[in-house]
């Protein structure tokens, strides 16, 4: 929704000056008095997230430690950040997204209480309870003739809207971005160019922390950028008539690409220049932050790729919706046009009028339906009727037949422990194969075999496995070339040890991955 | 109350010994009606409805005793076809009209309610038949969409709002006189669609409006469910648009009318007039027309 009243209007229809009226008038003039309306609706944006705090007292339970505009303003920022091209932000995954800012705030307390947090403060913003779930809020103005005049101005924060597999996804409206970054309605083209311009600059200059702010708001701007775009496709794609598809239209796809393919070139570069920020960065700080930055001009990168397949799919789009349309044939009669003679002219009245054409059209036009008549005699019977029971569980599981598998183990339980036994070498003493078989060997003319394929399985030890796992230690075996002599097997005598491993040191890595 | 089978079959010349009506003819006239009633059913579905249309169309008497008993049943004969069948709709305060109150219980107290709900009802065939031809056509079928309707509208609002901002009109509304307020702001501020605890569609959403139209219709016979997509994606009968060309548009037009404003059509489609000249979406940052 844009602000109406930021159109300067004509002069118009005024009293002639030096009229009484218009010596009371406090505003000097019709742009004055627009400007504050314009303040006044900007202030207006701002009050939901105020009204947070002042709010959370009635909540049931101590919320006081939560700063709720805080969160506010995270969840419309992340619902921005998280909007794409054809959907809005998924819901759960911003509420998601939101709780460690929340748990941060108050860590001693339940992860519940931070979810229920997280959710009060988005459906604050989307206003579920009321039934428009947008915001109201007054502002005064003075008419042409110099009346005071109370106004009503309805605006929203984050809206929901339907997604393509038929969910409801968030998307952050033009106002909420305004709260958010502030002025951005401004155009959006040459402000992304500053942007842009500013960023190579501080980069440059090292100033990464800056640096990392104007491309945040780069993005915001590539953000909305896109939701423009979006929605003139969305409007053009459902309504292939009115375009000129002779000239306007290809030279605008044109224009479209060139301007994005322009953007990409930049974006490149100051990739490439912050990589080299980040590589030769000595302080971990400016390390960390150059990271980051990479990751945000790729996202601008990833978003204008999209865009593009978007434009570059418009044309044949275009093109099928043409054939459909021109090649129906056209009708011998004529009838009403509903929206140019009805749907339109209605929308324009004053809500009052506008439900009278309205209502007689429901009357008519929804088709009728048969009353329910009953007879006393169906009555009793429908009502002595006992109800059918519900079937819960569903139908009876028939019980399995279960077939003992026989046990086809070429080794016994003993022979394994026997083998495990022998193998449970200490870490400073690795032993030779061919020593380890003869032992077997004495033990159990199978064994050996056991104790070979255990050795074998060692030569490449499952580290990956014994790191997740926290194992303390590891059997190895490793060839050194020297070949096994032996009337059973063949190969390298290999070196079987044990490896302790360091696991206080694996966990804390574990921790500092995840 | 009459229609045009009454007149459209030709003055009996014969005089001479016309058939007399027995109390079976009459319960035939009857049967065809409540066979009309039954609005999902199609005579090419039920050999003896079929049978009774037929005889409708061939047989004179028979169809004026029918469309008799129909008008003092309260209903208005719209056509009686192989196609739509016998198709009636309710006539003004008829025991078979539809009443808002009973459509939609907050419309009954609320008139923005009780104004989107019409406006649906509106911007449903408003979208199924988009071009006059359309509806003049016996063979068209409508395509609609329950989110496409939604986006529609909005769309149309949007324009005015546009409208409104390049003429430099203040569209907010007086607060103390809500009545004044645009029509189209009543549809633009109203949420599209919301979460709701049982995943079902929010029932005050302008999307749970087009929704409720849209089943009723089905219900009415009017439209028939194609498939799930874009919220649901239904065709048209025969029936819808013999309803909306005959009857709806026409009561609608009327009050139109009564309230002074008189929209002029040349016959030819003004739901997406050309944009010609500079009006560019503001801010696009690329020169897309608004629409």
């Amino acid at each position: 929704m844009t602000v109406i009243a930021d159109q300067p209007t004509e002069p118009g229809p005024r009293p002639p000056a030096g009229s009484a009226v218009a010596a009371a008038r406090p505003a000097p003039g019709p742009a004055a008095d627009e400007g504050l309306a314009r303040r006044l609706k900007a202030l207006a944006c701002t009050a939901p997230l105020h009204d947070l705090d002042n709010r959370k007292v009635m909540l049931a339970g101590e919320y006081g430690g939560y700063a709720m505009a805080e969160v506010g303003l995270a969840a419309i920022d992340l619902v921005t950040l998280a909007m794409d091209f054809d959907t809005g932000a998924d819901r759960d995954t911003v509420l998601a997204r939101l709780q460690p800012r929340v748990a941060a705030q108050a860590p001693g307390r339940p992860t519940t209480e931070h979810q229920r947090v997280g959710r009060w403060v988005l459906d604050s913003l989307i206003n579920v309870g009321s039934v428009d779930r947008g915001f109201r809020a007054v502002y005064g103005t003075f008419d042409a003739e110099g009346a005071y005049v109370r106004r009503d101005y309805d605006f929203k924060l984050i809206e929901e809207v339907p997604g393509p597999d038929g969910g409801v996804y968030l998307r952050t409206t033009d106002e909420a971005v305004n709260v958010l970054v502030g002025a951005l309605d401004t155009d959006v083209t040459s402000a992304q160019i500053a942007a842009e311009v500013k960023l190579e600059v501080l980069i440059r200059r090292g100033r990464l922390a800056d640096a990392q702010l104007a491309a945040e708001q780069a993005r915001y701007r590539t953000v909305q950028y896109a939701e423009t775009l979006r929605r003139a496709l969305e409007a053009t794609r459902r309504n292939v008539r009115a375009v000129d598809w002779m000239r306007a239209i290809p030279d605008l796809i044109d224009e479209a690409l060139d301007h994005i393919a322009d953007r990409y070139r930049h974006e490149n570069a100051i990739l490439t220049n912050i990589r080299k920020a980040r590589d030769e960065a000595e302080e971990p700080e400016h390390k960390r932050r150059a990271a980051e930055l990479v990751d945000i001009v790729k996202d601008c990168i990833r978003r204008h790729t999209q865009l593009q397949t978007r434009l570059l799919e418009a044309g044949p789009l275009f093109r099928a919706e043409q054939d459909r349309q021109a090649f129906a044939a056209p009708g011998a009669r004529s009838g009403i046009d509903l929206y140019g003679q009805l749907l339109a002219p209605v929308l324009r009245l004053p809500i009052e009028q506008a439900v009278r054409p309205t209502g007689a059209f429901f009357a008519r036009g929804t088709g009728l339906r048969t009353p329910v008549s009953v007879r006393v005699a169906d009555l009793v019977d429908l009502l002595l009727t006992p109800p059918v029971e519900r079937e819960h569980l569903g139908a009876e599981l028939p019980d399995p037949d279960l077939v003992a598998t026989p046990d086809d183990s070429r080794f016994t339980e003993e022979q394994l422990e026997a083998a495990l036994v022998l193998l449970d070498l200490p870490p400073d003493a690795p032993r030779r194969l061919s020593g380890l078989l003869a032992e077997a060997r004495d033990q159990d003319a199978d064994l050996p075999y056991l104790v070979a394929l255990l050795a074998v399985h060692a030569a490449s030890p499952p580290v990956g496995t014994a790191y997740r796992q926290g194992e303390e230690r590891l059997l190895f075996a490793v060839d050194d070339g020297t070949p096994l002599h032996d009337r059973e097997f063949g190969g390298a005598d290999l070196i079987v040890g044990s490896a302790l491993l360091d696991a206080v040191g694996m966990a804390a890595d574990r921790k500092d991955a995840g | 109350m009459t229609t045009h089978h009454d007149t459209s079959w030709a003055p009996e010349t014969e005089p001479a010994a016309p058939a007399p009506i027995t109390p079976a003819d009459v319960a035939d006239a009857a049967r065809l009606v409540s066979f009309g009633l039954q609005a999902k059913l199609l005579p090419a579905r039920d050999a003896e409805y079929a049978e009774l249309v037929r005889r409708h169309r061939e047989d004179p008497p028979f169809a004026r005793l029918a469309d008799a008993v129909a008008t003092g049943m309260g209903l208005v004969v719209l056509e009686v076809s192989p196609r739509a069948g016998m198709a009636v709709a309710a006539a003004e305060d008829s025991l078979f009209a539809v009443r808002m109150g009973d459509y939609s219980r907050r419309a009954a107290s609320e008139s923005t309610d009780r104004f989107l709900h019409g406006l649906a009802h509106l911007a449903v065939a408003a979208m199924a038949f988009p071009r006059p031809e359309d509806l003049a056509d016996d063979g068209y079928l409508g395509r609609i969409t329950v989110n496409g309707i939604d986006s529609f509208v909005r769309q149309a609002c949007r324009r005015l709002e546009e409208q409104a901002a390049a003429d430099g009109d203040n569209t907010d509304p007086q607060s103390d006189a809500p009545g004044l307020e645009a029509a189209w702001r009543v549809w633009a501020r109203r949420t599209a669609t919301g979460a709701t605890k049982d995943a079902r569609r929010l029932s005050g959403s302008t999307i749970g409006i087009v929704a409720k139209a849209v089943l009723f219709l089905v219900d009415s016979g009017f439209l028939q469910k194609v498939s799930d997509d874009a919220g649901g994606t239904y065709r048209t009968t025969a029936r819808y648009q013999l309803q909306v060309r005959d009857l709806a548009g026409t009561a609608a037009m009327a009050e139109l009318l009564d309230l002074g404003v008189v929209p002029v059509s040349d016959g030819t489609a003004s739901l997406l007039p050309p944009d010609t000249g500079d009006d560019l979406v503001a801010d696009a940052g690329l020169p897309f027309h608004s629409l």
